[in-house]
């Protein structure tokens, strides 16, 4: 793992302060974080892998689970948000069996928040993987998500 | 500056509410009023920590400050005018404090009839988990309880959550309740930055924020070294020792010296019912390791503690009264006296214990042969440091490595022998201080290394004169030093010429630009300091390597000036102490040498005898002599010389043939079982006494319980052995009055009496009584007069592996076990952490005998074999095996080289040819 991430690690070097954006980088690369590159940036950085982990948890944007082979994106944005994208994001999770940031245990899914699409008028918005749904309701979502749960 | 400086330091005078207030600069808010008595609330601040300001509970108002500064954060100034105590204050704290207490159970702590409450009152709030006070094992020493009544909050009116969470029971001792956390951050903070491990971190945010490791680690898996240190400092019944849990207060608590290793932490045991239930750092700020803090009650009360007089009849050990062995044994001694006869003595016990042990051989046997096992660890550092700089200890006090430029760590895993002393490595680091590693394997402390030279075992003399060669060549040297307070610069001026750094990179297979660099790094901060250990001493070329050492501090001018000096780390807790009690073959007290016609007179007429002059046999010779018969008594006090001698296999066939072996000890040791009388002593917790630690301490050992069983001190059964024999100078009812004897004939100590010991532990010399003790030796002259350089040439080791013994053998400690573990072992949550011992090796040498983690091997050696368990490492290099020396059933003792370094008479531990094979 050390060795993959060397890369990485070459254009960080002596630089103290780089442990989130380190983690950016390799998280980029592997698609999360997992206990090997947790490790691995803890020996680069010489820090504890439960500091580096404390860092990293604090932060939304960083996952300990690899990601489901469908990303479910809600968007949590202003606009979104006044039109009731949090009871979007409520019904994914209840439908998904997952909370915000988690990946279902088959690896089918996984869900995040993201904040704005840039397509606002046609808010609430969610993706999955590179298809917009808009103007979302409770229903719909609950349509969309057993449209990829039932293929094969 | 220095005069502004002077003045900055005095007090300064603030008002807190209303009452003037006197105060050192320099001190926060916070400080200043504790200090004058005025209490104000806290939950993240505690006195070990750089303060944070995470709480608020210590908000304060000050005039001409705007809103409500923390205390903790904020610097005392002159006429301040501050108040602690205003209602809008209290206001501002109850509401952060209801806020803490959403997720802390809080039933208890706000319920208006607590007063009348006791554990079997009849309450709705309690259940079986810790939801209330009452049933929370830090009822009563809660630091939240006495802000919550300091406070006055009456009613907690926003809605509360239990975190459901279980009780961690992975330490084996301390349990973790974060369901009682207030997410304060005091044991992160410790762990992080005074401990410099990080096992625990805050993780997540908001409102699944907690305390943890990553992914959940077990504390082992997450590098927890089990300190304690965040138990300690946790407010909260959230971190809880587990073996005093439900004890509740002691009745008292008793200052000692930790019986361990040789950094002699002080530590408090707390006493109830006449048991220790638990020993803390005795100082405000000082820390202690695994050993120190949850290794000493089980072992102290152990079922197995000898409690009676055993004495050998028909191949059984008997019970006997004292009477009768001593009886038995003042009778039977008196056959052996003279040089038949040996005493080996222990780093374990006390300074008046070893003080007497060698009076007893040298009065009442008559002999020189006595001796003990800091032969085994670092007699080359007393030899090779005497004949550099005129006496062997460490030059510089502990408290000195923190405020170093650069640190050189060679032939010493510190982080496990000596715990406390790796803090003080991570402080300067911490500090900007340069870290360099010498050693084979890659030992924790790489991980903060800025160069980490893996050099072949054996190779340290080639190694150091390469860096010196480098130093000298390139002008780096600190010539004034050399010139002014050095002689025989030429002649190893000289002998540098063999050490062209072709020859060093090929013996120690350190790329020479890595040794011009480190070389640099070392010669060009200052000051830098020297730390080593028994990678140096134990080898059959020990004291070159220690000359080695000297010459590099004294060609940079690192001796006798703060935070620089040479520092060897004693392993025992009293290794130092016995060695300057004389209990060595060749000198008494002081290292006063025995063949010193004057000196011999002095000890004539103080002990009113007659004495040898020829100095005794050393540790390795006397068990030879008893092999060949020559020796035909032993009296062994606290030594295991079954576990730790090299060959121990022949080391068993030398006490076999004893006429007569005395053991006293405290457990019935591997050799103890070989004897033929067996004396029950006392464990450090149950007598008076000093040791001295690695820095040349002396410190107090105190009494905190009864002695156990029938179990007497060490002094006292010498001296009534003595008494018995007819001999004079035995009467003592205390250790003070011993000490009163050693101060008279020892120069060192002459300052020392137990009354000063009440108020101060200083470093000797401390040669009268209004001295404070010498923190750092040779500051203005060496103590010899000039330091002296050493020439030396490269000498490889013993023996070096070859066809039928391919591997490199070499052997040390653990963080969790001591010696040879007859204490450590004895601690289950010792023995979980660590319970057996393995054979440590390289994944590639595994790959190819074709190993695996956890199998069974043989090792084998010229000299015999153990078999033990694979762990399969990248800690070790190719063609090197490493193993651990305190498991009696795979000694690796049997397998090490009893070949002895001509000077020191150290046998090779460090470095042996071995092969390994399937079992
Ligand atoms: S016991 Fe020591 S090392 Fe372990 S978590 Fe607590 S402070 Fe850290
Ligand atoms: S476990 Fe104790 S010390 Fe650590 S954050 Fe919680 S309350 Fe504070
Ligand atoms: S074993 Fe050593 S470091 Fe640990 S507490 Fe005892 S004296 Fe201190
Ligand atoms: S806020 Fe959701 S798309 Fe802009
Ligand atoms: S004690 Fe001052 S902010 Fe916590």
């Amino acid at each position: 793992m050390y060795k993959q991430l060397a890369e990485i690690f070459k254009q960080y070097e002596g630089e103290k302060g780089a442990v989130i954006t380190v983690l950016q980088k390799v998280q980029e690369k592997l698609g999360y974080l997992s206990k090997e590159a947790i490790s691995g940036v803890a020996k680069f950085f010489r820090m504890s892998e439960s500091e580096i982990f404390g860092i990293a948890s604090f932060y939304a944007q960083f996952r300990f689970t690899p990601r489901g082979k469908h990303a479910v994106k809600v968007c949590l944005g202003t606009a979104c948000y006044v039109r009731g994208g949090e009871e979007i994001m409520k019904t994914a999770e209840k439908n998904l069996g997952i909370d915000r940031g988690g990946t279902t245990e088959d690896y089918k899914f996984s869900l995040e928040r993201v904040a704005c699409f840039g397509c606002c008028a046609l808010a609430p918005v969610m993706l999955v993987d590179k298809n917009v749904h808009t103007k979302m309701n409770l229903s719909k979502v609950r349509e969309v998500i057993k449209r990829y749960q039932g293929e094969k | 500056m220095s005069a502004a400086t002077a003045k900055e330091t005095k007090n300064i005078t603030l008002s807190i509410n209303g009452q003037q207030v006197l105060a050192e600069k320099g001190l926060t808010v916070l400080e200043a009023a504790r200090g004058a008595g005025i209490y104000i609330p806290t939950l993240c601040y505690h006195p070990i920590l750089p303060p944070y300001g995470g709480c608020r509970m210590c908000v304060v108002e000050i005039e001409k400050m705007r809103g409500f500064p923390t205390a903790c954060t904020t610097p005392a100034e002159d006429n301040m005018i501050i108040k602690t105590d205003t209602p809008q204050l209290q206001e501002l704290r109850r509401n952060i404090l209801e806020l803490v207490l959403t997720e802390h159970p809080h039933s208890c702590l706000i319920c208006d009839r607590k007063e009348q409450c006791y554990p079997y009152h009849i309450c709705i709030r309690k259940v079986a988990v810790t939801t209330g006070c009452i049933m929370c094992p830090k009822n009563g020493r809660c630091e939240l309880q006495k802000v919550v009544d300091y406070v006055g909050l009456k009613e907690v009116s926003l809605p509360y959550t239990y975190r459901e969470l279980p009780i961690l029971r992975d330490s084996p001792f301390f349990d973790r309740d974060y369901n009682l956390c207030i997410l304060c951050g005091r044991c992160v903070r410790v762990c992080q930055e005074i401990r410099g491990v990080g096992a625990i971190t805050f993780t997540y945010r908001g409102p699944k924020a907690l305390v943890g490791t990553a992914f959940d680690y077990t504390l082992q898996k997450a590098g927890c070294q089990f300190c304690g240190a965040c138990v300690d400092v946790c407010p909260t019944g959230a971190l809880i020792e587990r073996a005093s849990k439900w004890e509740g207060s002691p009745d008292y608590v008793i200052a000692t010296t930790c019986p361990y290793c040789g950094v002699g932490c002080r530590l408090n045991l707390e006493v109830r019912k006449d048991r220790i239930i638990s020993s803390v750092p005795a100082i405000k700020g000082a820390q202690a390791c695994v050993k120190g803090r949850f290794g000493i009650v089980e072992f102290v009360h152990h079922p197995q503690r000898l409690s009676n007089p055993l004495i050998k009849k028909d191949g059984k050990f008997v019970k006997a009264s004292w009477d009768e062995a001593l009886s038995l044994l003042a009778e039977k001694l008196q056959r052996y006296k003279g040089d038949k006869f040996a005493l080996i003595s222990s780093a374990k016990i006390t300074n008046e214990e070893n003080y007497l042990a060698q009076k007893f051989s040298r009065v009442v046997m008559g002999t020189n042969n006595i001796d003990h096992a800091t032969r085994l660890c670092h007699a080359p550092s007393i030899v090779g440091l005497t004949e550099a700089f005129g006496i062997g200890a460490m030059t510089n006090p502990i408290s000195d490595i923190g405020n170093t430029s650069c640190v050189f760590v060679i032939g010493s895993n510190t982080i496990s022998s000596h715990p406390v002393i790796a803090l003080e490595i991570k402080k300067a680091i911490s500090k900007g201080a340069k870290l360099i590693v010498a050693d084979p394997r890659e030992i924790k402390l790489c991980q903060w290394a800025d160069v980490w030279l893996q050099h072949l075992p054996g190779s340290d003399v080639a190694l150091l004169m390469g860096m010196m060669r480098v130093i000298k060549d390139e002008g780096l040297a600190d010539s004034t030093f050399v010139q002014e307070r050095c002689e025989n610069f030429d002649a190893f001026k000289d002998s540098l010429k063999d050490f062209d750094l072709d020859f060093v990179e090929k013996i120690t297979g350190v790329p020479k630009a890595k040794i011009e660099k480190t070389a640099r790094l070392f010669a060009t901060k200052k000051p830098a300091t020297i730390i080593y250990g028994m990678g140096i001493t134990q080898n059959s070329h020990g004291t070159d390597n220690v000359f080695a050492i000297t010459n590099l501090a004294m060609l940079t001018g690192n001796i006798g000036k703060p935070s620089s000096g040479v520092n060897p780390l004693r392993g025992q807790n009293n290794n130092q102490g016995a060695c300057d009690m004389g209990s060595l073959p060749d000198v008494y007290t002081d290292y006063q040498r025995v063949d010193n016609p004057d000196i011999r007179k002095k000890f004539e007429t103080a002990w009113s005898a007659q004495l040898s002059s020829a100095p005794g046999l050393t540790l390795p010779e006397i068990i030879e002599a008893a092999y060949k018969g020559e020796i035909k008594s032993i009296f062994l006090i606290g030594e295991n010389p079954l576990l730790s001698e090299a060959d121990a296999a022949r080391a068993k066939e030398a006490l076999k043939k004893l006429e007569f072996l005395v053991a006293q000890d405290i457990f019935l040791s591997e050799s103890a079982q070989l004897a033929h009388v067996i004396l029950p002593a006392c464990s450090f917790a149950e007598k008076d006494g000093t040791f001295t630690n690695t820095e040349r301490r002396i410190q107090r050992v105190r009494r905190a319980i009864e002695p156990i069983g029938n179990s007497k001190p060490d002094w006292w059964i010498i001296s009534e052995i003595a008494k018995r024999m007819g001999a004079e100078g035995f009467d003592f009812s205390h250790p003070s009055e011993i000490m009163q004897e050693i101060a008279k004939l020892t120069h060192s100590y002459s300052g020392i009496t137990y009354q000063r010991l009440e108020d101060m532990c200083p470093q000797w010399p401390c040669p009268h009584k209004e001295s404070q003790g010498t923190p750092i030796l040779h500051v203005e002259t060496f103590v010899r007069g000039k330091g002296r350089f050493s020439p030396l040439i490269y000498k490889p080791s013993a023996e070096l592996p070859d066809k039928d013994y391919p591997f490199i053998l070499t052997t040390g400690c653990s963080l969790y076990h001591h010696q040879t573990g007859t204490m450590t072992r004895k601690v289950s949550g010792l023995n979980a952490l660590e319970p057996e011992g393995l054979v440590e090796i390289n994944s590639t040498d595994a790959r190819q005998l074709n190993i695996n983690e956890g199998e069974r091997v043989k090792v084998i050696s010229r000299r015999g074999q153990v078999t033990t368990k694979a762990k399969i490492t990248e800690v070790c290099p190719q063609g090197m095996v490493f193993m651990r020396f305190h498991f009696a059933e795979n000694g690796v003792n049997i397998l090490t080289n009893p070949m002895l370094d001509p000077v020191s008479k150290i046998p090779e531990f460090k470095v042996c040819a071995v092969k390994i094979e399937k079992e």
